[in-house]
């Protein structure tokens, strides 16, 4: 019970260590401080580079023509050609205006999971009402529910509303997600005290605004965290979007899925699409990629 | 509310106490009370009518004749179902999808704890080496399938060139049943392990670290304590993963979809998915009553998987319980 949060043993582990004369640092027998051999380094390093290597190796193909794949010896170093495919495949599909599309509905779909998640686990986590409990559970239950197997009256449903084709077919679905009331009703109860709650209710604020400078604001943390992964699903949900939007207003899955459809035997393009449609998230990652890391590591803790 | 008043009497006594008591009290009371409900209500309205309401009626379009465009036609009880029973696709799509889910599902349980092993050790520059093994989670799977079916392509593809170089002949990737499952659950692990691995790699670090000491001081080398105790240890987090890749394994779309140019796992479905054959008897042979039966055999299959796993925890966390 001492590790609660996976940060605290670790930063406590990192800290010790950084001692410049531990005790420990004299023995290299001593287990426990140990720092690992150059196999360990050599190992992680080894699956890095696997993970890396289809991403180079669609490069080496987006940047030549297709005929590279025929040619003997195969070229190891990336040709000229990235820029003109590029340009063919944002001429082809309507690149541009699938990224937009992406953009915003990543965007939509993550502020709302956020805002919906925080207002819902801050009600689950720290205000007292009836029934409270049965539908925290309804809550988690939904979660082991795969909601996509109900694609076919849902599309009914947009097609009624005549929505088929537009982006609100794949935003308004994503709104609320019953993992991130999940994550922020974990999140919240034990980030904020409720004195601080009683406090702020004591002084005469209103429960509207208790939420908005208590709860949320003690949320920043997780909310970041829901925010990133959300961005980061939808950005590549393919399914739903695949169904329900015209090949006219594509998402970029979707639009990718064009392009294979168009040029299957050109692998140089379809390859450049892949990694034009990749570049936004490798972004995200490397601005990003530390929270994304803490924020699994915490996820898995709680659950 | 009795509180308010001993705390701040002056503030009471500066306006007329009895209004203000009437009605802010109430005010507040209603807020106190219904804020609550509130807060939840935009989970729960968008919730059942995106979520739990498509998924109810789906039950409702399974027994009726139901034309993509027509629309809604005549009752039909379980003909759908036994259509879809009776026909060999589904079958077929059934094995197949089992067959990618545990050729990706075992050897990624498998990497993931090995890896995070790896990032359990006192490393130097460990956001570094997590984020390296997390990379590949963020390309999307249409993207990672694209790339895979390049790879994997039976002519010019660079695997068969690879195992060609140790004289093995080539492998038909997209021509037979197998080594096409084996190509889309790789696309799976590439894309997971990482994330599995951090999940892993949390829980490890909540091993309390004595149990180590004590298993070394017992003569246990970093093997043997790896088997003794870190993976016992591990069991719920094993199973917590097994049973989120077995509930996206079983739904598994986008990396089979785009295998190959045509969608439609493969010319002969040696890699249609139960999800792929949805998408097919609902929007390409328009068949919505047929689409929604496989949608209701496939959420029976994932309820019944659902309550063996969870048997399994009862039996296999019930001594953990004990210690």
């Amino acid at each position: 019970m001492r590790h609660r949060g996976a940060a605290l043993p670790d930063h406590r582990r990192h800290r010790r260590d950084q001692l410049p004369h531990h005790p420990t640092d004299l023995h290299p027998g001593g287990e426990a401080m140990n720092r690992p051999g150059k196999l360990v380094y050599g190992l992680l390093a080894a699956v890095i580079l696997g993970g890396l290597f289809p991403l180079w190796w669609s490069f080496l193909i987006a940047s030549h023509d297709s005929s590279i794949l025929s040619r003997d010896p195969f070229p190891l170093i990336p040709g000229g050609n990235f820029i003109s495919n590029a340009a063919t495949v944002i001429d082809t599909v309507d690149f541009w205006q699938a990224t937009l599309n992406s953009i915003i509905v990543s965007t939509v779909v993550s502020v709302s999971v956020v805002f919906f998640a925080t207002l819902a686990g801050y009600a689950f986590a720290k205000l007292r009402f009836r029934g409270r409990g049965p539908l925290l559970v309804f809550v988690i239950a939904t979660m082991a529910v795969p909601t996509q197997l109900g694609v076919v009256p849902l599309y009914q449903v947009m097609a009624k509303l005549g929505w088929t084709g537009e982006l609100q077919a794949v935003i308004v679905p994503g709104l609320v997600t019953a993992f991130g009331v999940f994550w922020m009703t974990q999140y919240l109860s034990s980030a904020v005290p409720d004195e601080l709650i009683e406090a702020a209710r004591v002084d005469g604020c209103s429960m509207i605004r208790t939420f908005w400078h208590v709860g949320l604001v003690a949320a920043r943390p997780a909310a970041s965290m829901l925010g990133l992964f959300t961005f980061v699903a939808t950005w590549t949900n393919f399914f739903w979007p695949f169904i329900v939007l015209r090949s006219s207003n594509p998402t970029l899955p979707v639009a990718l899925q064009q392009l294979q459809a168009a040029h299957w035997v050109d692998y140089s393009l379809v390859l450049a699409g892949a990694l034009l449609a990749t570049i936004p998230l490798l972004i995200l990652f490397v601005v990003a990629g530390r929270q994304l890391v803490s924020g699994i590591m915490q996820g898995a803790v709680k659950q | 509310m009795s509180t308010t008043s001993t705390l701040r009497p002056r503030a009471e006594t500066a306006e007329p106490p009895p209004k203000r008591i009437g009605f802010g009290g109430r005010l507040s009371r209603w807020d106190l009370k219904l804020s609550p409900y509130l807060y939840i209500s935009p989970f729960f309205i968008l919730f059942f009518v995106t979520g739990l309401f498509p998924l109810v009626y789906t039950g409702w379009v399974a027994v009726h004749d139901w034309d993509l465009i027509m629309g809604q036609g005549e009752f039909v009880g379980a003909k759908n179902f036994t259509d879809v029973l009776g026909g060999r696709d589904f079958w077929k799509a059934l094995g197949n999808t089992f067959s990618i889910f545990v050729l990706s599902s075992v050897p990624q349980v498998i990497a993931a704890i090995t890896i995070a092993a790896l990032l359990d050790a006192n490393l130097r520059a460990k956001t570094f080496w997590r984020m390296g093994v997390l990379l590949p989670y963020v390309v999307a799977p249409v993207a990672v399938s694209l790339i895979f079916s390049n790879l994997f392509a039976d002519k010019y593809g660079l695997i068969n060139s690879l195992i060609g170089l140790v004289g093995i002949d080539p492998i038909a990737w997209h021509g037979e049943r197998l080594p096409s499952h084996i190509a889309i659950a790789t696309m799976v692990n590439f894309r997971w392990t990482g994330y599995n691995a951090l999940i892993f790699l949390a829980a490890m670090q909540a091993i309390p670290r004595d149990l180590y000491e004590q298993a070394s001081i017992d003569g246990a080398g970093k093997i043997r304590q790896f088997f003794s105790v870190t993976v016992p240890m591990l069991r719920p987090t094993i199973i917590f993963i097994v049973i989120t890749s077995t509930i996206g394994g079983l739904q598994i779309f986008d990396e089979a979809r785009l295998y190959d140019q045509f969608g439609r796992g493969g010319a002969d479905g040696q890699w249609q998915t139960l999800t792929i054959l949805l998408y097919e008897q609902g929007w390409t042979q328009s068949n919505f009553g047929r689409a929604s039966a496989t949608a209701v055999l496939l959420f029976l299959i994932i309820v019944v998987i659902g309550v063996i796993n969870y048997l399994i925890i009862r039996l296999i966390s019930t001594p953990e319980v004990k210690r």
